[in-house]
Order: C-alpha cells, then sequence, then structure tokens
C-alpha cells in the first residue's frame, strides 16, 4: 500500500505539550515537513524563545538553542556569520519578535542577515497567562487589557510584517494563517520560500503566522479559528508584503 | 617578535587574534572604542571571522552566544554600562556552559556616570552580575603587557572550563599607550570547539537549554556548576606579591589602582617604612589564601580601590576579622596620584605606631 502521510523525519516521537486548537503544532509540523522536503535536517539550527514554544527542541529533531527573550535573531545571527553552512531559523512569538525583541529582528533584517524568522503572531502573551501582546487588537480583551485595548491608552497592534518590508535587507515577507486546510497548505509554501531564500542568500526572509489561541481567547478551537478569518486578517491580512526574488522564477 | 607600542585597547584586539578569536561584536562606547576599531580593521576582512557593530550591546552579547554555540572564539567588549546591558547574555552564557570572552574597560558610575577610569564595577563583575547563581572567572590586568597576556590566557581558559571570563580593565588601561610583545603567532588553523553545535550531520540531533520546569533538576546543574567553580578556585587563583616579605602594612589593590600604589609604596619604602602590596590578578576566584598567609605576619592592611570599597568586602571576608583593614578610596573617575597615595601610607604608618 502507497503510504500517502506519515510523521515528518525532524518531527521528534513527542506528544506535543500544546493545547487543543493551539497553532503551535500546526507551525511546528510544518517547518519539519519543508525541511525534510528540501534536506536540511542534518544543516538546521533552530533557535526558540521563551514562550509556550520554549519546549521546541523536544519537538524537532535539528540542533537547537533557547534564546533570551526577544534576541532570537541576535542570536541567529551570530550563529550564520560563525557558521555560514548552517542553515537557521528562529521561532518567535509577538511578544518576542514584535514586543522585547523589535530591535534585534529590525536590525538583522536591515544586514540582510540569511537567517529565516517564523514569527507566531497570536495577539497574546500565551504562556504567562493571556496578558496583552504588541499585536493585540484594538478593543480586544486580555488579563492586561480587561477593558478592551483601548489604542490611546494601550498603542495599536503593531504590523511587524509591513515594518520590516521596509527595511533594504529584508528580502522576503509573507503572512500567512493556520486556520483552515487551504490556509495552512499556504502557510507551509510560505515557510518552504522563507528556507530557500537563505539557500540562495538573497537577505533576510520572515514567515508571520496568524495562529489561534482558544485557551487565552476563552474560545472553542473552531470559534478560534474563525476570530482568526473574523477579526485578526483584518488587521493583519494575508499575502506576500515583499518579495525580491518576484517575477524572477518562470515557476 | 620585537615590543610594539600600542594602546590596551588595541592590544587586546591584536592579542584576540593571536587567540584564534574568530567573532567580535561591539557597540560603541568609550572608554573602550579603539577596540572596537581594531576588530573592524583587523578581524573584519580576516577569512572565516565575523565582526558586527550591533545595534546594541544586548545583541552584540547574543551575538557572541550563538558564535560560541557553533564552536569558535568570539569576544565583545564594552564599558560600565554597557556591561550592565550584557549581563542578561552573560547569565545565559553561564547557564549554558559557553565560552566567552567580555572585556569591561569600566568608567565611573552609577548611571551613565562618566567617561574616565573607575573600579565601580568590582561587585557586578564578581558576584556573577546576571540573575541566577553563577559566577565568572574576572581577570584584572594592570599593564598593557598583562592585557595583552590575559587575553590569551582569558580564552583559554574560557575553553577549558566552559564559562564566560571578564577581562575588567579601566579607561586609563584601555587608552594609555605602552609597549607589548606579543608571545602567539595568529594559528594557522582557527579552533572549532568539539562540543559545538553545528548541525545534526553523523549524529542525533543535540540542544542547548537553560529552562527546565523540573527545580530538581536545576538544582544538580546549579551544582554541577558550581563544581567546575570549586576547580577553578584551586587551579586559576592567581595573584603578584612585592615587597611583602619585611612589610609591617600591606596594600591591596588590584588593577590600574595597583599600579599606582607600587608608585606610592616606593616613595614610602624610600623613607623607610616597611610596605608592601598585594595585588589580585584573578578577582574571581579572589587570592583568599595569599591574605591568609600574610595575616600570619602583617596585622595591617590597606585597601585601595578607585571605588569606595568593593574589594574591601573581599579582604575582610578572607581575614575573618584578624588583621586590622583600613580603606582609601576615590568614585566617580577621580584618579588619586601616586604621591597621595603615599600620604594616606605614611600617616596610616605612623598612626598605627607602625614606626616604633
Amino acid at each position: 500500500m502507497k503510504k500517502v502521510f506519515t510523521r515528518p523525519k525532524s518531527l521528534k516521537r513527542n506528544t506535543f505539550h500544546y493545547c487543543p486548537g493551539c497553532g503551535h503544532s500546526i507551525a511546528h509540523r510544518l517547518i519539519c515537513e519543508v525541511i525534510d522536503e528540501m534536506d536540511l535536517q542534518d544543516k538546521a539550527i533552530g533557535v526558540p524563545p521563551p514562550g509556550c514554544s520554549v519546549f521546541a527542541y523536544y519537538y524537532f529533531d535539528v540542533d537547537m538553542v533557547e534564546s533570551a527573550h526577544g534576541r532570537g535573531a541576535a542570536v541567529a545571527t551570530g550563529i550564520k556569520r560563525a557558521f555560514p553552512e548552517a542553515v537557521v531559523f528562529t521561532y518567535q512569538g509577538d511578544g518576542d519578535l514584535a514586543g522585547i525583541g523589535t530591535a534585534e529582528t529590525i536590525h538583522a533584517a536591515n544586514r540582510g542577515e540569511n537567517i529565516t524568522s517564523i514569527f507566531i503572531n497570536n495577539a497574546v502573551y500565551g504562556m504567562t497567562g493571556g496578558q496583552m501582546a504588541p499585536t493585540t487588537l484594538a478593543g480586544q480583551t486580555t488579563t492586561t487589557t480587561p477593558y478592551g485595548r483601548d489604542t490611546v491608552l494601550e498603542g495599536h497592534p503593531i504590523k511587524m510584517s509591513e515594518i520590516l518590508a521596509l527595511v533594504e535587507g529584508a528580502a522576503y515577507i509573507e503572512r500567512v494563517a493556520v486556520n483552515s486546510p487551504a490556509n495552512i497548505r499556504k502557510a507551509k509554501k510560505a515557510i518552504q520560500k522563507a528556507f530557500q531564500v537563505q539557500l540562495d542568500k538573497r537577505g533576510f526572509a520572515m514567515v508571520e503566522i496568524l495562529s489561534p489561541c482558544p485557551t487565552n481567547w476563552k474560545m472553542s478551537p473552531v470559534e478560534a479559528w474563525q476570530w482568526v478569518d473574523n477579526e485578526m486578517t483584518r488587521v493583519f491580512p494575508l499575502g506576500v508584503i515583499k518579495d525580491i526574488t518576484s517575477g524572477e522564477n518562470a515557476d | 617578535m620585537a615590543k610594539v607600542l600600542m594602546t590596551g585597547n588595541a592590544a587586546i584586539g591584536e592579542a584576540a587574534i593571536r587567540a584564534g578569536c574568530q567573532s567580535y561584536f561591539g557597540y560603541p562606547i568609550t572608554p573602550q572604542n579603539e577596540l572596537t576599531e581594531y576588530m573592524a580593521a583587523n578581524l573584519s576582512r580576516r577569512k572565516g571571522c565575523s565582526f558586527i557593530q550591533a545595534e546594541s550591546e544586548l545583541a552584540a552579547i547574543n551575538m557572541v552566544y550563538g558564535a560560541s554555540l557553533v564552536g569558535v572564539r568570539a569576544m565583545t567588549s564594552s564599558s560600565s554600562p554597557g556591561i550592565s546591558l550584557k549581563q542578561e547574555g552573560i547569565s545565559y552564557l553561564a547557564a549554558c556552559e559557553l565560552p566567552a570572552v567580555i572585556v569591561n574597560m569600566s568608567r565611573g558610575g552609577p548611571g551613565l556616570g562618566s567617561i574616565v577610569a573607575a573600579q565601580s564595577d568590582y561587585f557586578q563583575a564578581t558576584r556573577g552580575g546576571g540573575h541566577g547563581d553563577y559566577r565568572t572567572i574576572v581577570l584584572a590586568p594592570s599593564s598593557v603587557q598583562e592585557l595583552a597576556d590575559l587575553t590569551h590566557k582569558a580564552f583559554d581558559l574560557a575553553d577549558k572550563y566552559k564559562i564566560p571570563v571578564i577581562i575588567l580593565g579601566d579607561g586609563i588601561l584601555g587608552q594609555m599607550m605602552e609597549p607589548v610583545k606579543f608571545s602567539h603567532e595568529v594559528p594557522a588553523e582557527l579552533p572549532i570547539r568539539s562540543d559545538a553545535l553545528r548541525g545534526a550531520k553523523g549524529r542525533p540531533s543535540k540542544f542547548i537549554r537553560t529552562f527546565t520546569s523540573d527545580p530538581v533538576q536545576l538544582e544538580e546543574i546549579n551544582w554541577s556548576l558550581f563544581r567546575r567553580y570549586e576547580l577553578i578556585k584551586k587551579d586559576e587563583t592567581a595573584y603578584e606579591t612585592f615587597l611583602v616579605e619585611d612589610a609591617e602594612l600591606v596594600v591591596v589593590a588590584f588593577g590600574i589602582a595597583a599600579r599606582i600604589a607600587k608608585g606610592a609604596i616606593r616613595t614610602v619604602r624610600a623613607e623607610g617604612l616597611k610596605v608592601g602590596l598585594l595585588r589580585p590578578i584573578t578577582l574571581w576566584p579572589f587570592p583568599d589564601e595569599a591574605l591568609k598567609e600574610l595575616v600570619k605576619g602583617v596585622k595591617q592592611f590597606l585597601v585601595f580601590e578607585m571605588n569606595m570599597g568593593q574589594m574591601l568586602e573581599d579582604v575582610q571576608l578572607a581575614l575573618e576579622g584578624k588583621g586590622e583593614v583600613s580603606f582609601y578610596g576615590r568614585p566617580g573617575g577621580v584618579i588619586p596620584t601616586p604621591s597621595e597615595v603615599a600620604r594616606v601610607i605614611s600617616r596610616l604608618y605612623y598612626q598605627k605606631g607602625l614606626n616604633r
């Protein structure tokens, strides 16, 4: 019988600790599928952050090093510059990449570091219990915006992909979501592209993944998937935001 | 090779390159910019090497973390306020047992302070500096030659014990020029640590982390770090003594203050006062044993620092109440002259009746 679906080689046989309906496990699996298909397992070095995905090294069967909060792009820069043969990716949440790590992220992009960032945007600080993230939507209730995020007092949801697209060294920026089979397929293509850009030494690549967090959004998994479509994508529209390779390839 | 005239900052850069340093990440801050500039000129285009002027000290130390992880000799440098920012990364390096060399050409504080030499980062350097239970080896040179020699040694110690090593200098040492001789050539092949994380080729994948949800596991990690620290205390403590054999009073000073104290001691010696010097070269581990030995014959100690009395506490701890300890310090970046220190020494000498 022909095998049509199996566990990716670079995904360890450990049970995910993520909540039901969480987007992390889908994002992990997609990255692992891409690592397998592009034959990167023995060259890849992953840099997970503090947060829900701090245990990513229990799932990815590639070399990994934990980064301090927000410093993923700087750690990845050090790895890549000292060992350019490595294929380096960071895996960062919204508090990490869009809050405490904005400087590291923007400057790594501006230097055109040949690294791939996977940016999980779920509009809350997940592991610490659902506080306001830099990407929390206007009006969204979190534990630190109990009256809803008031943009006058608490600022606006920050659009990192659009910001990074303005940075000269950024080669490829796409925003995807992991809330439907069609979106998941698009997300995988984007991740693949973001690794290819690194292999081709074109510069900084980032895939922003809109990812449901039913636990902290206080929704069922199905409601959370719908909320991504109905609310999040209105503020964070899906699609390619920057691609310097666009039009270069016939495919 | 012949001696060359160099600033202390440049001498560190040259010594680092000769020690096989492959990665340097820095951020401008006075009084250590000559080091970053030396690396930009002499390391950045060298084959297999990398240099980045980072966006912040935080980024620079985390780049060091990444480079150390893949097994190359990596270094960063800064001065006091910038070293505060690096503490996060130093704590992670210590936790992950990653070698690195961090230079602090310290300046007056607290806050933005001043840009001139001070020694007020002693506590920060010798107590770990960042969060958590850990230590770093702290080397305190007092001449440009010693800066060069200890820079090489710092890389060796960092690799040997898998630990961040701090070179604690100051604005004078960094910026003054002295003749220096380098005893090593640039290695033909740059060293790569065998335990580096360089992709899971031909072996199972590995990960390095500091976080664990199991306190018992974290306790064991702490114990293992401290077992190594005991070895370092036993084998790597270094100090210099100067004219202590017949001394009635011993000055304890480190770094540039020890240099000033030596001048002062020569002056008072010429007047017949029996005064010597103990200069810790490793501030951590601190040379307790040397003090315990000295106090068998010497009852008066004068700790002299360019701060309000930080190493003073280590001297008091080492002496365990034996002997009498006095202190003279100038904080904020004021640099005492040898004649000023000589006056302090001789006043103390006569007050304590050591001339009788």
